[in-house]
């Protein structure tokens, strides 16, 4: 693995390693990691620092949707277009062309069950080139990003001498 | 009667070891307190490797299996041995399914020591050596390594421990405490000194998988001169964090391991049944996530001695297992005084190095199979705790 993987791999998992962490742990150059990183953000390779929220421990509870659209491509404008329709919406918080029995697969965040089913009513149902739509709402996360939403965390080793 | 006085001498020469005191005051820290003293991977078990030990507890096999293991077991262990070391063993004779590496270390030294018979241990080493060695009625020779050998065992040293009543040497690398390695030029020399006496060889290759790049496993049983004298110990609890399943295995030449059976099928009958379908899975199908917790391991062992030298005191690269082994002295006190001092100022548990034989004197053991965020804080801690010590 090159330097850039070695950093993106720490980087996903955190985002809040500092360029002389990350250089501690790989024995890359501090100035090196640095430098990369910069160049890394430049060329939009890392898009965005991020965190995993459990926002069921909020007072905010958004409700979140998969919502499976069907699709007719226009002629000269294949699915890219239409996705763009759909994703540039601020509630859209994922969006991704698929193989299989379906064409977008669109992850949408909102206040409520209603404010959802209203999203997909009238901003993409209506959409000359939807076919169709179904909507799945998410009950129970258990695991996102790869994140355990309730991890064992205790350390209950036995501090035996080994 | 005295039950004291039933006890045999053998049993009775083994001293409850100072070091008791010391995680029994680790166990009883609270909160703030951060321990990097224990020697076993916090990890937990790969879940491919447990699901594949629910599963076989779905299927109902609850039973014994055969002495030596499951044959299915033995087969994918020699597998494994040939394509990760190049070691060769038949599955049917020359292996040995344990209750951990721990008790294949003593199966070996009880099916080879006769009383007044010498082991050879090399020091700092694993704890169990000597203790096993002893209730086997050896008479225990050490060998010290020594920092500036960066805890490799030096040959000449060897050579001048050896004598014709030698009839065991235990080799424990990559090293519990020291993480030392030794390379195949290392070992190189160390078995040329070794073709000059009938000593067999008994290499606990627990950490094997745990090296850390230049550095690769390297086996002394890879030397053809050593093949047929050389019993290698090895197991799950450290590549696959697989401590508590109590799991490990003995491979070498059939007589010794014919009779290492004969005492397991004793004292022990079997290994854990459901113990060894897990480790099935974990050879067949775990590469990956050994990888990834080498990897992780790695990150964590470059953060302590990075820590460590800023700290002040000096330290040699290890590259195997997981532990670092830095030289203390430069803060004036003895290891068990640092340890102590340590644990009361700063709530941060490690070590003493002489926990680990003489040697191990004016040394530390850091454990750092713990969270990033763990070692960071307790480094942090150790910094302010060298600051004024050391001039
Ligand atoms: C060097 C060494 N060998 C053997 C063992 C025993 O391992 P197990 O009996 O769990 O396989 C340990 C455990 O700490 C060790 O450090």
């Amino acid at each position: 693995m090159g330097i850039r993987e070695t950093i993106l791999g720490l980087l996903e998992k955190d985002s809040r390693l500092t360029a002389e962490r990350i250089a501690v742990m790989t024995g890359f150059p501090e100035a090196q990691v640095a430098a990369e990183i910069a160049a890394m953000e430049k060329e939009k390779v890392i898009l965005a620092y991020g965190a995993v929220v459990d926002w069921e421990k909020t007072d905010r509870d958004p409700v979140t949707a998969l919502i499976e659209v069907r699709i007719t491509p226009q002629r000269g404008q294949g699915f890219d277009r239409i996705a763009h329709r759909i994703y540039s919406y601020p509630e859209v918080k994922s969006c991704y062309l698929m193989s299989g029995g379906f064409d977008l697969m669109v992850i949408i965040e909102d206040a409520s069950l209603k404010s959802v089913a209203r999203f997909v009513s009238e901003r993409i149902a209506p959409l000359d080139s939807v076919i169709s739509t179904a909507t799945h709402f998410i009950l129970k996360k258990y695991k996102m990003q790869g994140t355990e939403f309730a991890p064992k965390s205790e350390d209950d080793r036995e501090a035996l001498f080994v | 009667m005295n039950p004291e006085q039933a006890l045999s001498r053998r049993v009775r020469s083994i001293r409850p070891s100072a070091i008791r005191r010391f995680f029994d005051l680790v166990n009883g820290m609270k909160d703030g307190a951060i321990s990097l003293s224990i020697g076993e991977p916090d990890f937990v078990t790969p879940w491919a490797i447990r699901e594949a030990g629910i599963h076989s507890l779905e299927q109902g096999h609850t039973h014994y299996s055969p002495n030596a293991g499951f044959r299915e077991l033995r087969t994918e262990i020699c597998r494994y041995l040939d394509r990760r070391f190049a070691l060769r063993y038949d599955p049917d004779t020359q292996v040995v399914v344990t209750v951990g590496g721990s008790e294949a270390i003593d199966l070996a030294l009880r099916a080879l020591v006769d009383p007044g018979d010498e082991v050879v241990v090399p020091e700092p080493c694993f704890v169990s050596y000597l203790s096993c060695a002893v209730l086997a009625d050896a008479k225990v020779v050490t060998v010290p390594c020594y920092a500036e050998d960066g805890f490799k065992l030096d040959p000449e040293r060897l050579r001048a421990a050896l004598s014709p009543r030698t009839k065991a040497v235990v080799l424990g690398f990559p090293s519990n405490p020291t993480g030392a390695v030794m390379s195949r030029d290392e070992l190189a020399k160390v078995v040329e000194v070794l073709e000059g006496s009938d000593a067999v060889v008994i290499s606990d290759e627990l950490y094997a998988e745990l090296t850390y790049a230049p550095a690769t496993h390297c086996s002394i049983a890879s030397f053809p001169s050593m093949r047929d004298r050389t019993v290698v110990v090895n197991g799950f609890s450290k590549s696959f964090a697989m401590t508590g399943w109590r799991i490990g295995y003995a491979c070498g030449p059939a007589p010794i391991l014919a009779a290492m059976n004969k005492i397991h099928q004793y004292a022990i009958m079997s290994s854990p049944t459901t113990a060894q379908y897990a480790a099935i899975e974990a050879l067949r199908s775990c590469d990956a996530e050994v990888a990834a917790m080498v990897a992780e391991y790695d990150r964590r062992r470059r953060v302590v001695v990075d820590a460590v030298r800023k700290a002040g005191l000096s330290c040699f690269d290890p590259l195997g297992a997981f532990y670092v082994f830095p030289d203390i002295r430069a803060t004036g006190l003895t290891s068990t005084d640092f340890c102590e001092t340590f644990l009361t100022e700063e709530k941060v548990a490690v070590v003493p190095g002489n926990a680990f034989g003489g040697p191990g004197e004016g040394f530390v053991r850091i454990c750092y199979a713990y969270s990033i965020e763990n070692i960071e804080e307790a480094m942090h801690r150790l910094q302010r705790f060298t600051a004024g010590r050391i001039k």
